[in-house]
């Protein structure tokens, strides 16, 4: 008995000093920034078109532009950030711990992650779902003819339970190879360990663009999951999940006013478009009612330019990577990228 | 006389005969491969698989080697030039990537400008090691100062320190080498302060907050020996002189001298270290801090005090009864939780206060076992003589009881080495998987698989087999018995 209440003490005394962590992180992540004078973003140590540091250590990608328009927008330069590369198993307890501000690094926003993780994901910047490559001369030209294949899959993601759902609604078999990196799994795959090599379509896509003979290998058109990819910030922190948000919204609505990185000093002066001039700070001071300065769009969109150029530039058909827009154009263009009104 | 006889004294050879060369059987490369790999049935079957596995591994192995390709900066065109080369479908090794990111598997993100100074860090490292590792040996311990000291020169040279830097590192060099030669006992002390002047160099910042922290432990050692006749109150002292210099002074201190003298070098962040760099800093560290910490754990958990004793049990039995990753998450993402919201707590220093505890309990059992190995009349011989715990410990027991443990104690630090690349489960860049993924994640070096295991590999071998052959060397020069 004696024992239990110790234990329970013990247990208390833990939550409180765990809850007064977290209450003293609530609030004060914009405030946190501002005084450091530097945002830290949680990265993703490397992903082909993502996120990944060159031979000077400077990182660029997908990830990295959105959170450097962050950076643009809270800390007035997009060079003040501070990348801190996390693993998968590591990267929301870097979050909550407090150790990263907002974590730009393709992870899948979830129910079980936005509720009993205590996360946030303001909004999505990339919509991706998971896939299958094949190799060419297997014959299969549907994931629904792979009844008894081997599969590489990564363990820890949510590919993993994806591709075990969707196998089972199928009523068909698989043989899981469990692979611990994607680079492992290229090789698995290229080895002939596993017939099909299964992760998000952005990757295979990349993976099959990197082989010495892409020609030879086909992604199945099946997309077995809904894999919306967005930032996350920790639950509770309002204000500085509605920054991340608008931060994203406002790349969006620059590709769909036409605003860009080339025309971006000229229509801050010049639009006659209300809700451009909103944008940009010119009339109203939306950046106000959120703690920030009337500017914090513009300079955010100068960083790297609107999301159309950021997609352009990282993994777009000009890369060697050369994803589609698909559901990532606007939705004015039959996708799914819609920012709300700037009013 | 007669001539009849002449003709008929028997022949009388007047020199030896040479000596005839053995057999064929016996003799040459066919004795050697007849005892040696031919010599029954079942040796002749395994020779043969043996040959046969060798050519098989040779067979796969040797065009990939052959057909490497230095000179290329992406996957692309090293499949173009070996296309080219070997004809279409050929492959070879695509070290174009080693090339071009050597850098960055021996120092990560550190900034390129500053390479000098973890590069004469390294080379200095072996100038404070020389007179504590070839105490006896002069001319090995000649050999290993002159090649640090010209590596530190030369090599902060060529990474672009700056002249001033440079002058510095050859006056410290020249005298570092008078204190080694005309002073050992000196130089002794110059390797106890060695640590301060590595962290300094990789960190940067002001010279004067190692320095203060170094000064605290001064201020100790000099209480300490003011004290030393009052037995344990002088340790107290000493310790209680040093805590309050540390809490109380020493940054102030740092402050005016550093606005007094200002000597610094650009701060680096340890989020900037990665490869070879992280795991020697980590591995280097961890070996030095554990040795010291072994001895002591190994003597509390022999000790008679039922106090100091159970510490010692509890603590190694926790530690190695726990994966190092788990200790490695703990210092990474649970002690957040529990420090105050903003400290800043540096990540490199928590993993390796983690790596040393988990290293100094495997190292404590190692010690123990050569604690255990000297017979009773040892222990009673030394008391028999009127020495005191200490001395008994120092001049008589440790002595012998590490140089049994020798092959273990470096087993220990190889394995405490390799194990660094653990921190890659931490977000840190490690060299053989975070930083080998990380530079795949850009497109031109997408596929090359094996040349960055190679390269990593490579390395850890010349390290770890130096440090095995240091062993060696230890053990024969040791070696006093059992002829």
């Amino acid at each position: 008995m004696t024992k239990t209440v110790f234990l329970g003490a013990v247990a208390a005394a833990a939550a409180v000093l765990l809850s007064t962590g977290a209450q003293a992180a609530e609030g004060d992540t914009l405030r946190a920034v501002k005084q450091r004078g530097e945002l830290i973003c949680g990265v993703n140590p490397g992903l082909v078109g993502f996120a990944a540091p060159d031979a000077n250590g400077n990182w660029s990608g997908f990830d990295i532009s959105l959170c450097r328009a962050i950076a643009a927008a809270v800390v007035g330069d997009a060079n003040k950030v501070r990348f801190v590369p996390t693993t998968g198993q590591t990267r929301f307890t870097a979050l909550s711990s407090g150790e990263v501000d907002v974590l730009t690094r393709n992870s899948t926003a979830s129910f079980q992650r936005d509720t009993e993780l205590a996360l946030d994901f303001p909004a999505v910047n990339y919509y991706d779902g998971q896939g299958f490559m094949v190799r060419k001369d297997l014959g299969v030209t549907s994931a629904k003819e792979l009844d008894g294949a081997t599969i590489c899959i990564q363990t820890g993601t949510t590919t993993e339970l994806n591709l075990a759902d969707w196998f089972r609604a199928n009523n068909i078999a698989y043989q899981p190879v469990n692979i611990d990196s994607n680079a492992e799994g290229e090789q698995q795959y290229l080895a002939g360990a596993c017939d099909a090599y299964t992760t998000d379509a952005s990757g295979l896509a990349a993976t099959r663009a990197a082989f010495a003979d892409p020609e030879n290998h086909i992604i199945l058109p099946e997309i077995i999951s809904k894999e919306p990819l967005a930032p996350a910030v920790r639950h509770g922190d309002n204000n500085w999940g509605d920054i991340v948000r608008q931060t994203l919204f406002a790349l969006i609505a620059a590709e769909e006013y036409g605003v860009t990185s080339a025309n971006l000093e000229e229509l801050s002066k010049s639009s006659t478009n209300p809700e451009v001039q909103r944008l940009l700070g010119a009339t109203d001071n939306l950046g106000g009612m959120m703690g920030l300065d009337a500017e914090w769009a513009k300079r955010a969109i100068a960083a790297g330019g609107n999301y159309g150029e950021v997609f352009a530039a990282t993994i777009g058909e000009q890369t060697p990577i050369g994803l589609a827009r698909g559901l990532n154009a606007l939705w004015t263009q039959g996708g799914l990228m819609y920012a709300t009104p700037f009013r | 006389m007669s001539e009849l006889h002449a003709e008929t004294v028997p022949f009388v050879r007047g020199t030896m005969l040479p000596q005839a060369s053995p057999p064929a059987a016996e003799r040459g490369l066919y004795r050697w491969l007849r005892t040696n790999l031919f010599s029954g049935p079942l040796n002749t079957v395994l020779t043969i698989v043996a040959l046969f596995v060798l050519w098989w591994l040779f067979q796969h192995f040797y065009p990939w080697i052959r057909h490497s390709v230095w000179n290329a900066s992406s996957m692309a065109e090293c499949r173009a030039i070996f296309a080219e080369r070997w004809g279409e479908g050929a492959a070879g090794g695509c070290f174009g990537v080693i090339r071009e990111r050597w850098n960055q598997f021996l120092f990560g993100f550190y900034p390129p400008s500053e390479y000098w100074r973890p590069t004469s860090a390294f080379c200095l490292l072996f100038l404070a090691l020389a007179p504590v590792l070839f105490t006896e040996s002069r001319q090995m311990r000649w050999i290993v100062v002159a090649v640090a000291s010209v590596g530190a020169f030369a090599l902060s040279m060529l990474s672009g320190a700056p002249a001033p830097e440079l002058v510095c590192i050859a006056v410290g060099v020249v005298v570092w080498i008078a204190v080694i030669e005309y002073a050992p006992r000196a130089a002794l002390v110059l390797t106890l302060v060695f640590p301060f002047l590595a962290v300094w160099l990789l960190w940067g910042g002001s010279i004067w907050g190692p320095a203060t922290i170094l000064g605290g432990a001064v201020i100790g050692v000099v209480v300490w020996r003011l004290l030393a006749r009052f037995g344990i109150l002088a340790v107290v002292g000493g310790l209680a002189a040093a805590a309050l210099w540390w809490w109380f002074l020493s940054g102030d201190a740092a402050a005016d001298l550093q606005r007094m003298l200002p000597l610094s070098l650009p701060r680096m962040e340890s989020r900037s270290f990665g490869g070879f760099l992280l795991a020697i800093t980590i591995g280097v560290a961890a070996i030095t801090m554990s040795l010291p910490l072994g001895v002591i754990l190994a003597l509390a958990r022999q000790s008679d005090l039922p106090i100091v004793k159970a510490f010692a049990v509890i603590f190694i039995e926790f530690i190695r009864g726990v994966p190092l990753i788990t200790l490695l998450f703990v210092a990474s993402l649970l002690l957040n939780y529990f420090l105050p919201p903003g400290t800043n707590f540096d990540i490199i220093l928590r993993v390796i206060i983690m790596v040393t505890l988990f290293a100094s309990a495997y190292m404590a059992e190692v010690i123990r076992g050569g604690l255990a190995s000297l017979p009773r009349g040892q222990y009673e011989a030394a008391g028999a003589l009127g020495l005191n715990y200490w001395k008994m410990q120092r001049l008589i027991i440790l002595p012998q009881a590490l140089k049994v443990s020798i092959p273990g104690i470096v087993g220990t630090f190889i394995g405490v080495f390799k194990d660094t690349t653990l921190v890659t489960f931490v977000g840190l860049f490690d060299p053989l998987k975070q930083l080998a993924d990380t530079i795949r994640a850009t497109f031109e070096w997408k596929g090359a698989y094996w040349e960055p295991y190679i390269f990593s590999g490579f390395i850890f071998f010349i390290l770890c087999f130096g440090m095995s052959r240091y062993s060696m060397h230890l053990e024969q020069r040791l070696k006093r018995d059992h002829r």
